[in-house]
């Protein structure tokens, strides 16, 4: 018994099939990542836990509990949003506190449980404010913080830090995951971020048009993708796909990362010539034009010297090459 | 350089249009308003001239404050019009607010049936709604007055606050429901406020039409007790002899009240806290 189990879960808008069987179980206390490319159905999926959204078919239970009749406020989860959602007339204060005073929790076990959560969160000299008077970082983080307030068995984040810039993105994650820890809360995050997912999760669901494709710890993921969507989806840059055959070998596609082809001026597999080149300090993305295979990246550790219309060999390493078959799927003997 | 010149340039043309249009918006009431001070003769010698020493006199006001019970008058028109705009905006909100929201079968049906009232005026329906007055005995009664101009100010209230709820967050109206607000409290306390602009703005466009009818008071409410101003006033328009000076300032004092209340809703239409609810 998981902390979050779907079985058969299918939602329909109308004729449209958004999400079309998922079977899914979240242990307690995992960290647990949905991705999937845009309109795959990752929020209907999250609004369907929460209870936002009736599902057509399949069960929803949290804590070995149906709670597919059973109202938002009485799952006992929180749910933190992609455009905050703060209550625009509300301080920070009854912001956070507000689901407590709706169950009706006396007034001071809610102020002690707003001031432990804004001491978490570090919101103390904001709580009298109202959301208007919050940068976008600190409206999420109070948002956050409404959530934790509650003491949820289970959090969900609808791509919580996609508002947020670069640099609040990084801070706010690694607070994500610090609360992740503290709290030992089972929780559910929706993302399109590949650092986001990889750095964050126990275990990450790669969703495509409604249906899971595969779902494992980040690394596994990475190591053993099941099929060349996953495995062009895990791993930034994208994995390169070669057509087999042309390379002398039984499978139909060969799937190769960035980082496992090596590039020489002088000898190689496969030659080509360079497109462009991005140097972004720590490493080195090289785009090869090659005529057999089309367009390849390399990506080297370190500072290269590499122009544009250049000459260049490119050696996959067959030992981490990845082959599939003319469906996607992957074999696992390599051809 | 040149795009700050072209954007002066516009604003002082969109001003003159402006400007212009108000004058000559205001004439009238102008009009109204200076020639309700002057002595009869005065009206008709120089209408447009304002009242000077010798032109200036009082008659209409008192005219019109001794002669039927004209505070009276007042407080119907007031009593309609505020009751039937608060109907118009909480019905006109909630129907606006579940056709909005809510995902059911005939949901864009009864949007479109509900925005036929828009293009059907309800005049049309003045002798079905006279019986069904005479037959439910609310005929010389306020509360005559007050449905029939819910009902004629609902189409299009539904309509523009329908269009304005679809634009509120999703996400705030479910961080409330995952909170655990009930329904109601969504709509009053998260939804409501935001849509306050919208409210105005139908408040305005209900009020004025309201307060102004001569149609339904003449036809349901004629009767010396529940008359209301507009229809109050015509006892100085006879068949034969207008009171012109009672006229005048007649009008004049009925425009004050709908001047109160725009000037209140106004204030709101600038006015917003949608910052900071959502990014
Ligand atoms: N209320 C609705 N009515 C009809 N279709 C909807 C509705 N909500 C979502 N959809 C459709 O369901 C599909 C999945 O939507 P969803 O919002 O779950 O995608 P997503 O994976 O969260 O995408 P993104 O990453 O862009 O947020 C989309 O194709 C969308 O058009
Ligand atoms: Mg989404």
């Amino acid at each position: 018994m998981g902390a979050l189990t779907l079985t058969g879960v299918t939602k329909s808008f109308g004729t449209v099939n958004v999400i079309k069987g998922v079977d899914l179980t979240v242990q307690e206390g995992e960290f647990c990542v949905f991705v999937g490319p845009s309109g795959c159905g990752k929020s209907t999926l999250l609004r369907i836990i929460a209870g936002l959204e009736d599902a057509t078919a399949g069960e929803v239970a949290i804590n070995g509990r149906r709670v597919n009749e059973v109202a938002p406020a009485r799952r006992e989860i929180a749910m933190v949003f992609q455009s905050y959602a703060l209550y625009p007339h509300l301080t920070v204060r009854d912001n956070m506190g507000l689901a407590l005073k709706q169950a009706g929790v006396a007034r001071a076990d809610i102020t002690a449980s707003v001031d432990r959560a804004a001491d978490m969160l570090a919101l103390g000299p904001l709580l009298d404010r109202r959301p208007a008077e919050l940068s976008g970082g600190q409206r999420q983080r109070v948002a956050i913080g409404r959530a934790i307030v509650r003491r949820p068995r289970l959090f969900l984040f609808d791509e919580p830090l996609s508002n947020l810039d670069a640099a609040l993105r990084v801070a706010t994650r690694i607070e994500i995951a610090r609360l992740h820890r503290q709290l030992g809360a089972t929780m559910i995050y929706v993302t399109h971020d590949q650092i986001e997912a990889m750095t964050l999760a126990d275990r990450i669901v790669v969703l495509r048009a409604g249906k899971v494709e595969q779902v494992g710890a980040p690394m596994e993921l990475y190591n053993n993708p099941v099929n060349t969507f996953v495995a062009g989806f895990i791993g930034s840059p994208q994995m390169n796909f070669l057509k087999a055959g042309a390379l002398g070998m039984r499978s139909d596609t060969m799937g190769v990362r960035p980082e496992h082809i090596a590039l020489s001026r002088d000898s190689g597999q496969i030659a080509g010539t360079v497109s462009h080149v991005e140097k972004l300090g720590g490493e080195t993305l090289v785009y090869v034009n090659t005529p057999t295979q089309g367009l390849l990246t390399v990506r080297l550790f370190g500072e290269h010297d590499y122009a544009v219309d250049e000459t260049a060999y490119l050696t996959p390493d067959p030992a981490r090459a990845f082959h599939f078959d003319a469906d996607g799927l992957r074999l696992r003997q390599g051809g | 350089m040149a795009q700050a010149r072209i954007s002066a340039g516009r604003s002082i043309a969109a001003h003159a249009v402006l400007i212009t249009y108000t004058l000559i918006a205001l004439f009238p009431v102008f009009v109204i308003l200076i020639n309700s001070f002057k002595s009869r003769k005065a009206i008709f010698a120089e209408p447009l001239a304002l009242p000077t020493r010798e032109t200036f006199d009082l008659i209409g006001y008192t005219t019109v404050l001794k002669q039927g019970d004209f505070f009276g008058y007042f407080q119907n028109s007031m009593i309609v019009t505020v009751a039937s705009l608060f109907f118009v905006l909480l019905f006109g909100a909630m129907a606006a607010f579940a056709l909005s929201e809510y995902r059911f079968r005939g949901n864009l049906l009864t949007g479109l049936y509900l925005a036929l009232g828009i293009m059907i005026p309800i005049r049309l329906g003045t002798v079905a709604i006279l019986e069904l007055m005479v037959a439910s005995g609310l005929v010389n009664t306020l509360m005559a007055l007050i449905l029939v101009y819910t009902a004629q100010g609902l189409p299009l209230a539904v309509f523009i606050l329908s269009e304005f709820m679809k634009q509120v967050s999703d996400d705030l109206k479910n961080a409330g429901r995952v909170d655990g607000l009930s329904e109601y409290t969504i709509f009053f306390r998260l939804v409501l406020p935001l849509v306050r602009p919208a409210m105005a703005t139908v408040a305005v466009f209900t009020m004025i039409p309201i307060w102004n009818d001569l149609w339904f008071p003449l036809i349901l409410a004629p009767a010396e007790s529940v008359k209301t101003i507009t229809l109050g006033s015509q006892v100085f328009i006879g068949q034969f002899v207008t009171n012109w000076n009672a006229v005048l300032a007649a009008l004049s004092l009925a425009i004050l009240p709908v001047l109160v209340l725009y000037l209140i809703f106004s204030r709101q239409l600038i006015r917003g806290i949608t910052a900071g609810a959502v990014k």
